[in-house]
């Protein structure tokens, strides 16, 4: 089956700023990738790359298989949601959702089709006779997304669309682009920086860094074998704790001397697997009390710092000689100078080449 | 509890005798606002003045003018001096009032703004929404337009409106008056449109619209404040102008501040005083009038298009 994107080659520069450098990136078709990093790191860039919003500086881009790099936005099959919305301001809902259809002089009884549909899939009837200015934030992302929706297109591209809106609002829309990909099976292209809504929404994550993709895989992979030091301390809040050390073989040596048994860890190649290293375990994978007595490695620390967050509490301690942060469940009880046996499986951690910042 | 808070609240207040308590009073007599007021009111009656006279002395006759006390009120409003301006002073060799003059800068005015304004704008969205090759340095070189005095293009300008044949015509003067507004005018309108968000015209792109689509449908109708402050300007400045108009217009169409000029600097006969005060109030009304009426959407627009420089 012929990929529904294709990116080959791309590069932009502005003057001298190389932006995106020779990124290469094949999208299934009903696919929903989300670019992920941080601000300046080039996906808002290459979302108008396919977009056909800036003209690129070297390579080619696909869509259904048909080379667009030369094309309009309008002839490349694609609808876009922006940060600010972008709704014409003199226009109501309903000229909104129809300008792009009536600037392609579309039969009026199918403007009023695919209007209709947009509006009974996104629950914005009421609202189409009203101007953007009188919607609330929600709304309007709703109308922005129904016009991508009425020109019935392949591909929907958001960038950002939910930056906007407070946090309420976010993870209820959240779900409601989930449940549209769900019920349109289109290919969803979606930029944003915030990692709940790429893990929650992806079928594939692409973290970008420097206009270079760090690493294309599912969000469990992500998630749990991330590719390098990166991807590792970008993904997951609290991010991830880092121990330094050094590798030889059997064992890990942190740089105050603890020793930490790497037997069951699943090296990539373990002939690599040596000189200066770092450990890096999810706060969620440090176990407590009877469980951790069987971890291959544990230890007794002293807790510093608690954060109750609600649904599970926080707690910041020191091991091998690094601040760390581990979560319990919220019905444990845990206070500042408590002394607890705290322990983890290095196979459930990553390591990390420290001169190359690679996983090995 | 709240006995104890409020003694306690308000024992350093004590010589004052009053508890702090809700909107801090406001007093209108502070040195600062005193200042402010004479201020203002000093320089308001400094301007005025000047167009009280005028308007005073446009409705006396002349025997009491003669008589001397500029200030005074007239003894009886006398519309003579008026009539007289608009109908049948002499403007150099014809005495038919400024009526013909003040149609002639209908004439010149009208046509000069909307054609100078329309250019502007669609120049102003091109160079900030369409950016080609060089559309900055194109930009720079037309601001730097703006900072050559008029008098170093006029001799050319007589020899390119002589040549194309509409020397002393009125399209010689509209013509003139566009490429005079163009350097501002673009500057206010590529400055506006720099501030509406430009994920409106990527949206509008996406939706398929062109070039002109996009100007006329999505653009203009958010533009109205920077419009009228254009329309302002534009007016304001065409119907005020001499230079051009005494150059390029022809004897014909002679717009009314060169009629002005030949009434008022008339070296034949007394001076009418009272005549010169009601055709000089005449000649400004027009953009009195603009200024009044659009004064708030003015403000508005002019700090709309100042934001980004």
């Amino acid at each position: 089956m012929q990929h529904s994107v294709s990116i080959r080659d791309l590069s932009l520069n502005f003057g001298n700023v190389k932006v995106l450098e020779t990124l290469n990136l094949d999208i299934e078709q009903g696919e929903f990738i989300v670019l992920l990093g941080p601000s300046g790191c080039g996906k808002s860039t290459l979302l108008n790359c396919i977009a056909g919003l800036l003209d690129v500086s070297a390579g080619q881009i696909f869509i259904n298989g048909k080379n667009v790099t030369w094309e309009e936005p309008k002839d490349r099959g694609i609808g876009m949601v922006f940060q600010s919305y972008a709704l014409y301001p003199q226009m109501t809902v309903e000229r909104n959702l129809s300008f792009g259809l009536r600037v392609a002089g579309m039969k009026k009884e199918e403007i009023e089709r695919r209007v209709a549909r947009a509006a009974e899939i996104l629950q914005i009837q009421p609202l189409l006779g009203r101007k953007p200015a009188n919607l609330s934030g929600g709304q309007r992302q709703r109308v922005a997304i129904g016009r991508a929706l009425v020109r019935d297109v392949d591909v929907f591209l958001f960038d950002e669309p939910l930056s906007n809106l407070d946090a309420k609002l976010r993870s209820d829309l959240r779900v409601e682009i989930k449940r549209l990909h769900a019920r349109l099976k289109n290919t969803m292209i979606y930029v944003t920086h915030d990692q709940i809504e790429a893990l929650t929404l992806a079928d594939r994550i692409a973290i970008m860094k420097n206009g270079v993709i760090q690493q294309l895989a599912d969000p469990h992979t992500i998630y749990n074998k991330p590719v390098n030091l990166y991807v590792a301390g970008f993904i997951g809040s609290p991010s991830m704790n880092f121990i330094e050390g050094t590798l030889d073989g059997s064992s890990f040596t942190a740089e105050d001397g603890t020793a930490i048994p790497v037997a069951t860890y699943d090296f990539a190649d373990k002939s690599k697997a040596a000189g200066k290293a770092v450990l890096g375990v999810r706060p969620e994978h440090i176990l407590l009390g009877e469980e951790a007595a069987r971890m291959p490695y544990n230890a007794e620390v002293e807790i510093e710092i608690v954060e109750p967050m609600g649904s599970d509490t926080l707690a910041w301690t020191k091991i091998a000689g690094r601040p760390v942060t581990f979560r319990a469940a919220s019905d444990v009880h845990l206070e500042a100078g408590q002394k607890l046996v705290v322990g983890f499986d290095p196979a459930r951690g990553s390591f990390f080449s420290s001169d190359t910042t690679e996983r090995l | 509890m709240s006995q104890t808070a409020t003694m306690a609240g308000s024992a350093p207040d004590t010589s004052v005798g009053v508890e702090p308590r809700g909107p801090r009073p406001k007093p209108f007599f502070t040195p600062t606002k005193i200042i402010i007021y004479s201020v203002l009111v000093f320089f308001t009656l400094y301007f005025l003045f000047p167009l009280y006279v005028m308007v005073v002395t446009s409705f006396k006759t002349m025997p009491e003018i003669r008589f001397g006390n500029i200030f005074a009120f007239p003894n009886q409003i006398n519309f003579d001096a008026w009539i007289k301006a608009w109908t049948s002073a002499c403007t150099g060799l014809t005495c038919e009032g400024l009526s013909p003059g003040f149609w002639n800068s209908v004439k010149i005015t009208i046509p000069s703004t909307i054609v100078s304004i329309f250019i502007a704008a669609v120049n102003g969205y091109a160079l900030i929404n369409w950016r080609f090759k060089g559309s900055e340095l194109f930009f720079a070189i037309l601001i730097f337009g703006s900072f050559i005095p008029y008098q170093v293009f006029l001799y050319p300008l007589v020899m390119i409106t002589r040549e194309m044949g509409i020397f002393g015509t009125l399209q010689a003067v509209i013509i003139v008056h566009t490429i005079f507004g163009m350097p501002i005018l673009t500057l206010l309108f590529r400055n506006y449109f720099g501030s509406l968000p430009q994920e409106l015209f990527k949206a509008a792109r996406v939706d398929g619209a062109g070039f002109w689509r996009i100007f006329f449908e999505i653009m203009l109708p958010m533009s109205l404040p920077i419009f009228v402050v254009a329309l302002i300007l534009q007016v304001t400045g065409i119907w005020n102008d001499f230079l051009f108009g005494v150059v390029f217009a022809g004897t014909k169409n002679l717009p009314m501040t060169v009629q002005l000029n030949n009434i008022v600097n008339s070296a034949q006969g007394t001076p009418e005083y009272n005549v010169n005060m009601a055709a000089t109030v005449l000649t400004g009304l027009v953009p009195l009038i603009i200024y009044f009426v659009s004064g708030k959407l003015f403000v508005r627009g002019v700090a709309a298009g100042a934001v980004k420089g």
